[in-house]
């Protein structure tokens, strides 16, 4: 058999390796050990087994009758992601890196987190299989999602607080690739998005496209038909371009990825990278080079969002390069209007959505009445929104 | 005339070890940031590294990360460092020059402009601690036409392949990383130093200078002893931060690692 012994490092001009000599290495062994896990029988065998057997895959494709009959337009489903064990279509990627990380060798996990989403997944995996793990978190995040800080640590993992720069996921990446550097030796970084040096992109994609290929077979079921639209959240983007990777070479789907625009593009405090021509350009900010939000100088901006899994300042490389080609489109919902789908979605169909989740039922709240009914639109609601009932709870009048 | 690039490796030519201190334009402000490199400079240093402060700089540990948010906070950019080398070429420094910072600022600044208008101001090269070789050919290729240094580092990870790599394209003085982690003070070299410095040489022709967690004269002595040069960044921004006169405790702790590296015979 003659697998190939690297993959393509970049998306069109995006990706790349932007980073320390002393991760070069350890990139390459990363890469190598992907690859031939990937064509390995008894790796995906594991990893499929403990997909079906632990975190509850396939997971459900839900009709959203109510929110369709709302919105009195497009049929609307969701790809209920909020259904994984540990809540969220972050333990996809965190399981299959972390049985990669024990083939190599690797017995100590870091990862970063905003959310926590992509924390718990990796603490999760890390108890499941014996592992050590270190998860850093921004200190904004840490009082913003504190649940998900007691689901680590009563899941074994050490939180580390980072109250460096903005206090959140970006600061939290800093402190875990510091970790890597200084003990790359014995440590795997976790990576939860796709983004970050080659050959992370690719390889949380891989891991992440299960959740396309079940909304395929399943849509195909329902409707006997693929969507018309697909909407995802974009913060790096994991959960959108594991959903979108399955679609793109189907032209008439169309793909849409919404970024957190905050308080609103022109206040200036949001996290949405393509849709702030004054701040969002291309540049590199961990490793790969794609659109990241700076200023004039190159220095990384700061970011708002209500939710924090998308409060980041750099969005995956490969949706960059989906943005050139025009496969895929990227639009934006505020923290208002996300507050808003959340709420919808709790009283029409009984499901609480993580806050960036909502970001995307937003979308698909705004483009279904200009849709017909016999179009379908796909939501990947990709997590659960316990986390954040104090955010919500804050910023909403709840009636008691 | 020389490039700026042979001035680079013709400050390893002398018969010490050649001492490189690192600091942070714009902290803790800007004047006295030259001050502390003019006192650096006066006090013998061989060549001196210039850092270009960024808001996210990974390689670095607590010490220059608080020296580069200082930075920032005083305005520190691209244009306002590129006039800091003009300035202390105006002041009598002599000697090289490099700047030191991560790639985005650069990015941003424009890689063509970058070089160019650096090699006006009177700088003799680079180090970008996140862009290794394979993602450097707009920035080497400007180098070359201008004779610039882009100065690449190794560290103990690197494999054979990498520095062969770098074997290849290194200009000026190739930078070792002595360790697995990011900048800052240690009490000990890493034990594996020696045999480090001495696999990257088995292929590497040009000067090798080492740096990361040195921080007192007897670890500039010792790494004198294996290498041509040595490298100091934290220690000084710590000192200039609790002395009353950085420039005077800055000068004094540099005459003080250059008079324990004369004691060293050439590598």
């Amino acid at each position: 058999m003659n697998a190939p012994t690297t993959l393509p490092g970049k998306f069109g001009a995006y990706g790349g390796q932007f980073v320390p000599e002393v991760l070069m290495p350890a990139l390459g062994e990363l890469e190598h050990a992907f690859i031939s896990n990937t064509n390995d029988h008894d790796f995906q065998n594991e990893l499929q087994q403990l997909l079906a057997t632990y975190v509850g895959r396939p997971t459900p494709l839900s009709f959203a009758g109510r929110l369709t009959e709302h919105c009195n337009g497009a049929k609307i489903y969701l790809k209920r992601e909020d259904l994984a064990h540990s809540g969220a279509h972050k333990i996809n990627n965190a399981l299959g890196q972390a049985l990669l990380a024990r083939r190599m060798g690797k017995e100590r996990i870091v990862a970063e987190t905003g959310a926590g989403q992509h924390g718990v997944a990796t603490a999760t995996a890390c108890a499941l299989l014996g592992m050590q793990c270190v998860v850093y978190m921004g200190t904004v995040d840490i009082s913003r999602q504190a649940p998900n800080v007691a689901r680590m640590k009563l899941l074994g993992a050490e939180v580390k607080a980072v109250d460096n720069g903005s206090k959140t996921l970006k600061d939290a990446i800093n402190e875990a690739i510091r970790d890597w550097v200084t003990n790359v030796e014995d440590t795997h970084y976790l990576l939860g998005s796709a983004l970050g040096p080659h050959p992370y992109p690719t390889m949380v994609r891989d891991f992440q496209a299960i959740i396309g290929r079940e909304t395929r077979e399943q849509i195909i079921e329902a409707e006997n038909s693929v969507p018309d639209t697909i909407i995802a959240c974009v913060g790096g983007g994991s959960n959108a371009i594991g959903m979108f990777h399955e679609f793109i070479a189907d032209e008439e789907v169309e793909l849409i990825g919404v970024e957190a625009a905050g308080t609103g593009i022109i206040s200036g405090k949001h996290a949405a990278r393509f849709a702030d021509k004054k701040i969002g350009r291309p540049g590199v900010l961990h490793g790969c080079y794609t659109f990241v939000l700076q200023d004039t100088d190159g220095q990384i901006a700061l970011t708002h969002s209500v939710s924090a899994g998308l409060d980041y300042a750099a969005v995956g490389p490969e949706h960059t390069h989906l943005r050139d080609l025009k496969r895929a489109t990227y639009t934006h919902a505020t923290d208002h209007e996300a507050l808003d789908a959340f709420q919808l979605l709790c009283e029409m169909e009984g499901i609480i959505p993580a806050l960036e989740s909502a970001h995307a039922v937003a979308e698909a709240i705004k483009r279904a009445p200009e849709m017909n009914n016999e179009s379908i639109i796909i939501v990947n609601l990709s997590g659960r929104g316990d986390k954040d009932l104090d955010t919500v709870l804050n910023s909403m009048e709840i009636p008691s | 005339m020389n490039n700026p690039v042979d001035l680079v490796s013709n400050a390893f030519t002398g018969k010490h070890p050649a001492f490189m201190p690192y600091f942070t334009l714009g902290y803790p402000d800007y004047e006295r940031s030259l001050q502390i490199l003019e006192a650096c400079a006066a006090a013998g240093s061989d060549m001196m590294e210039l850092g270009m402060p960024f808001s996210d700089p990974l390689a670095d540990g607590p010490t220059i990360q608080h020296s580069s948010q200082i930075a920032l906070q005083n305005g520190m950019n691209v244009a306002r460092c590129l006039e800091a080398i003009a300035e202390l070429r105006t002041r009598g420094v002599t000697i090289p020059l490099l700047l030191m910072g991560y790639y985005n600022p650069i990015l941003a600044y424009g890689e063509t402009r970058f070089a160019r208008e650096a090699v006006d101001a009177g700088a003799n090269g680079f180090i970008i601690p996140d862009l290794p070789p394979e993602e450097a050919s707009t920035l080497e290729t400007e180098c070359q036409q201008h004779g610039l240094a882009l100065t690449y580092l190794l560290a103990p990870t690197s494999t054979e392949a990498r520095i062969k790599l770098v074997a290849k394209k290194a200009s000026g003085f190739v930078y070792l990383v002595s360790l697995t982690g990011v900048t800052g003070e240690r009490i000990q070299l890493p034990k594996t130093l020696s045999e480090f410095v001495k696999r990257v040489r088995h292929h590497i022709h040009h000067p090798l200078a080492v740096g990361f967690g040195i921080s007192t004269p007897v670890q500039a002595q010792q790494v004198g002893e294996i290498a041509d040069g040595v490298i100091v960044g934290s220690k000084l921004i710590t000192l200039a931060r609790e002395a009353d006169n950085p420039a005077e405790a800055c000068g004094t702790f540099v005459h003080n690692m250059i008079t324990a590296l004369h004691s060293n015979e050439k590598a």
